[in-house]
């Protein structure tokens, strides 16, 4: 790497090793650390660990965590995908732009508010529920509920799913597809055997940022969930909250950061993976 | 690991009518009428020269609301100061914030009444001239002397307001009857409609009051926190959500949740106001008083605007500014407070029941026992009322 090269560079690797690696590194330190009269002490103990790895309501957490980020993940990628086809497929240049263009504008408000926009629509006596209530049917809890969450996740995530999956999609050399079908390639077959794959790295990316997205969402399932059961980033306020136990919170952020890492890392190995041709 | 919780108990003790009279003796009575009468001139007096003169910044932790111009513009206009707010949500997050701020972060800090001690233990308070405050213009003899806010002789923190806690729920779907006690959380119309407020402290203690356990509601051994827990433990069917102030408020005001266990009129009060069907009420079983107080901060330069500032919150008009105030309502600590409220907003003094006489006035529920200060556990440390919240939150 030449001096140019790493000049380049260095503004990144700065950047990194200050906000991301150091702060990961105090946090794992941080998790061994013990709490005092609500006073954060230097240790290197296993109790935070030992207490929270034998808890219950930790693991519950953890797995309804990763139930939920998981199926988040497989509706925003089937939800999105055809919307994603059509942009890239079978509209002009100019209606494609637009379409994302209007797809980054939820970007342009807080988050935390167009969350708190869904009340309106999905509370009993929401927007949903009087339609419902015309056709004689509901009301339905939707608030609260893991649906709510789900909602609340694909509020964040779909939109840019969409994008993802469009760019990737229209960046697929369309004379592959068509040498597929002109060779008599059902429409299909062409789409698992020739668009999937072609696409693949892009589809696999727009699917772990929705992960990772949902995976770490605090306002979905707090506001829209009911807290109702927590997942992970609740318990981190929880445990933070009571006690000042920021050491065990860094317990569960460590275990979520090991999750994220082992599903991103396995994800970029699929996304990345060369076809071995038999 | 965490300050004696019995030590804080053993405050309440020490609180007695002797005390108080010695305390009253401490108090110049004449220097006490002309303090009572600085918050007015705070705002009365104009400041001369202020044209001329810098705005002192005055730094704020508390509550959401108490730095916001319904509160403290008055005050800010008379004495040429800007607040610059802090807010935290809970005493835990009030300890958080300071500790990781150097001395002299925060001028004035508005603490929950039970966390006071914690304040003084870690140092992060000064002590106050009990000289300076209108001690005998108190409506209860326990807030000349509340528990944790005096060490000794010492006066650490300045009790400003405080509200109680009960059952709060909603008009069309329980009855003013039923809503006086706890058991109609449990009421099988309610089913998936009872919300928490989410804080382990007011929920259990609400808990531990309708399992009997009165005034040692928060001194539970192990078979009475045994029973606390199975009780929460058999409302869970019943709940539909745990929430923060935005979510409850949002939760009872579009009638997603129909009962609210952890809360009471600081934050019924304002919905009702705007014509929600919304009460509070405090139900046979007892209810739970918070009590929000002022200390000046550690390494503070700007103590006497503190000072100042404090004795304004205590004047006859801070008060009523308190009682009215736009994010939560907060009952009034002094007589002239009190007076001062019926004669200019008699619908609020009204409401929440701050007339002489009325039976459900809060001194007078204080007065007969049906209120308990809000304390942290005794015999457990808060990390075990924490983990057990978690339990059931995932239960």
């Amino acid at each position: 790497m030449n001096r140019f090269a790493l000049a380049f560079r260095l503004p990144i690797i700065v950047w990194q090793g200050l906000f991301f690696l150091g702060p990961l590194f105090f946090m794992i330190a941080m998790s061994f650390f013990l709490v005092k009269n609500y006073r954060m002490e230097e240790a290197f103990e296993l109790k935070n660990w030992a207490r929270m790895l034998t808890r219950g309501y930790v693991w519950d957490s953890y797995w309804y965590t990763l139930g939920m980020a998981s199926l988040t993940t497989a509706a925003a990628a089937m939800l999105a995908f055809p919307a994603a086809w059509v942009l890239a497929f079978r509209v002009s240049e100019g209606v494609r732009r637009w379409a994302i263009f209007l797809l980054i504008i939820p970007f342009f408000t807080s988050y935390l508010v167009r969350t708190f926009s869904w009340y309106v629509i999905l509370a009993e006596s929401g927007v949903i529920n009087a339609g419902l209530g015309a056709a004689a049917l509901g009301p339905y809890t939707m608030l609260n509920t893991p649906f709510g969450t789900v909602v609340g996740y694909l509020t964040l995530t779909l939109p840019l799913v969409v994008i993802l999956q469009t760019v990737s999609l229209a960046n697929i050399d369309q004379n592959l597809v068509q040498a597929a079908r002109n060779l008599g390639c059902p429409p299909a077959r062409a789409l698992f055997a020739v668009t999937l794959p072609l696409a693949k790295t892009g589809l696999i990316v727009a699917a772990l940022f929705c992960f990772i997205l949902s995976f770490g969402d605090f306002v979905a399932p707090y506001y829209l969930g009911g807290s109702k059961p927590p997942t992970l980033p609740i318990l981190i306020v929880d445990t933070t909250k009571s006690g000042q136990q920021w050491p065990r919170a860094a317990v569960v952020a460590v275990m979520m950061m090991t999750t994220l890492f082992a599903i991103a890392a396995t994800a970029i190995w699929l996304a990345y993976r060369k076809r071995v041709s038999a | 690991m965490f300050l004696a919780a019995s030590h804080i108990s053993g405050l309440h003790t020490t609180t007695n009518r002797q005390e108080v009279a010695i305390l009253n003796e401490q108090v110049n009575q004449t220097r006490r009428k002309v303090l009572a009468a600085t918050g007015a001139a705070a705002l009365s007096a104009p400041f001369v020269g202020r044209a001329w003169a810098s705005t002192i910044e005055i730094n704020m932790l508390a509550w959401y609301g108490h730095g916001e111009p319904d509160i403290v513009g008055a005050f800010e206009e008379a004495n040429n100061v800007k607040f610059k707010p802090k807010y935290y949500a809970g005493g835990d997050n009030m300890l958080a914030l300071i500790a990781q701020s150097p001395p002299g972060t925060y001028d004035v800090i508005l603490s929950d009444g039970e966390f006071v001690q914690q304040l003084n233990a870690a140092g992060y308070i000064e002590p106050l001239d009990p000289n300076d405050y209108p001690f005998d213009d108190m409506l209860h003899d326990d807030f000349m002397k509340f528990p944790g806010h005096w060490d000794g002789d010492i006066l650490f923190s300045m009790m400003v307001r405080f509200g109680h806690l009960g059952v709060s729920y909603n008009t069309t779907a329980i009855s003013a009857e039923e809503a006086m006690s706890y058991k109609c959380f449990w009421k099988p119309e309610v089913k998936g409609k009872v919300g928490h407020f989410d804080w382990h402290l007011p929920s259990l203690g609400m808990m531990s009051l309708y399992n009997g356990n009165g005034a040692k509601l928060w001194d539970l051994d192990d078979a009475a926190w045994e029973a606390v827990r199975e009780r929460t433990m058999s409302l869970r069917p019943q709940v539909g959500g745990f929430f923060d102030y935005g979510g409850t408020f949002n939760s009872l005001k579009n009638g997603e949740m129909l009962a609210m266990c952890g809360i009471g009129d600081w934050i019924t009060g304002v919905l009702e106001k705007d014509g929600a069907p919304l009460a509070s009420v405090i139900p046979k079983e007892g209810g739970i008083q918070w009590t929000e107080s002022y200390c000046l901060g550690k390494g503070s330069s700007k103590a006497d605007i503190v000072k100042t500032f404090i004795q304004y919150m205590l004047s006859p008009e801070g008060q009523v500014k308190s009682a009215q105030m736009a994010a939560y309502p907060g009952n009034c600590i002094t007589k002239g407070g009190r007076a001062a409220l019926v004669a200019t907003d008699r619908a609020e003094a009204e409401r929440t029941n701050q007339v002489d006489g009325n039976p459900m006035d809060p001194i007078t529920l204080i007065k007969d026992g049906r209120i308990h200060y809000r304390n942290i556990p005794v015999n457990q440390t808060l990390e075990d009322w924490n983990d057990f919240w978690s339990e059931y939150k995932n239960a």
